[in-house]
């Protein structure tokens, strides 16, 4: 009886690996609020699909659910990577509805925004902990990269072993500056890019489809 | 056994906490035993109470992460508006032993600052020090 059902266990894992190996790989798109994730996400699905994931824009807390794209079809040097898109909320340890109130918002919209924000905070880690197969993370180039919540944030995704890739956005503004953010995590690769623009989109799909495929 | 604390008042009167500014500091002797929920607990009541946490051994990054959402879930408008936390820097991982090395085990040994994001604010952060300005209630 346990021989059988070792034998059955042992065929179950491979026909599991069989079908895993097929299935699209969920990329979580991560990083701080107005890194640029929304405007990546919407460039990726965009080229590939033809769709966007979502609404863009200048206040921070614009996406406040992870949102997926599924089946993205990425054609990189004869082979096709299959990937889910996740673009998440930006990650941060506080929020305060005043803020919302700077950028022409009555408080009750304020306030429903920011408790949006919290929960959508919350669920975009619960997915780096459980969802997510590989990570891009974001950050805006004109800022400095050395803070707190990008640090915790690699920290997690390294103790995840999950394969990161970091891009630097925004490289069409005054005031980028992608060598500080190379420098601040040298242990992976940074690649450059305006997603906003479409700079670089080349190199960053051949990296895609290389970290993640 | 319970590690080292400190009360620390701005005021003449200790028990006056409306003028000070209570610092705890946590040992890591003290949050060695405690399951991750229960370390979370300790910082966030702390926190919530206005005062700052200061953790000699700090979290792993999977207690981080569970911090940031639980910290999420815990604010609200006029009342909790969530956390500062600063660590140095995560030291390489050459003040590990081979064993733990070996089975895996993460050293999660940097000191951490964590306040209220309405009452701490980091004026100066590189590898060697922390400052920061805290505000009164």
């Amino acid at each position: 009886m346990g021989l059988l059902t070792n034998l059955r266990d042992s065929i179950s894992r491979v026909t599991d690996g069989l079908f895993a190996a097929d299935e699209p790989k969920r990329i979580g798109i991560y990083g701080p609020p107005n890194a640029g994730k929304t405007t990546l996400a919407n460039r990726i699905a965009r080229d590939w699909t033809g769709d966007a994931v979502g609404p863009e824009s200048h206040i921070p807390h614009e996406t406040r659910r992870a949102r997926r794209k599924e089946n993205v079809e990425i054609e990189r040097n004869g082979r096709t990577v299959t990937i889910d898109i996740v673009d998440t909320p930006g990650v941060t340890t506080k929020v305060d509805y005043k803020e919302f109130l700077d950028h022409d918002m009555e408080k009750d919209d304020a306030v429903r925004r920011s408790r949006e924000a919290t929960e959508g905070v919350a669920e975009a880690m619960h997915w780096l902990r459980e969802d997510v197969d590989g990570v891009i993370y974001v950050l805006d180039s004109t800022t400095d990269p050395f803070t707190q919540v990008n640090t915790m944030l690699i920290g997690i995704i390294e103790s995840q072993d999950l394969p990161a890739l970091i891009l630097a956005n925004k490289t069409d503004l005054p005031g980028s500056d992608v060598q500080q953010i190379a420098n601040a995590f040298p242990q992976h690769e940074t690649i450059p890019l305006s997603a906003l623009e479409g700079d670089n989109m080349d190199e960053v799909y051949t990296k895609i489809a290389e970290y993640f495929g | 056994m319970a590690g080292p604390k400190a009360n620390v008042d701005a005021a003449d009167d200790p028990d006056d906490g409306d003028d000070g500014v209570r610092i705890d500091m946590i040992s890591g002797a003290r949050m060695e035993g405690l399951t991750t929920m229960e370390k979370i607990r300790l910082i966030l009541d702390g926190v919530r109470d206005g005062n700052i946490v200061i953790l000699e051994e700090g979290l792993s990054p999977d207690e981080e992460s569970r911090l940031i959402e639980v910290t999420m879930t815990e604010i609200s408008p006029d009342d909790f508006t969530g956390i500062e936390i600063e660590t140095y820097p995560k030291a390489e991982a050459g003040d590990q032993s081979f064993l733990d090395k070996l089975m895996g085990r993460e050293s999660t040994q940097k000191l951490t600052v964590i306040g209220p994001a309405n009452r701490i604010e980091t004026l100066h952060k590189d590898e060697n020090l922390i400052s920061t300005l805290v505000s009164r209630k």
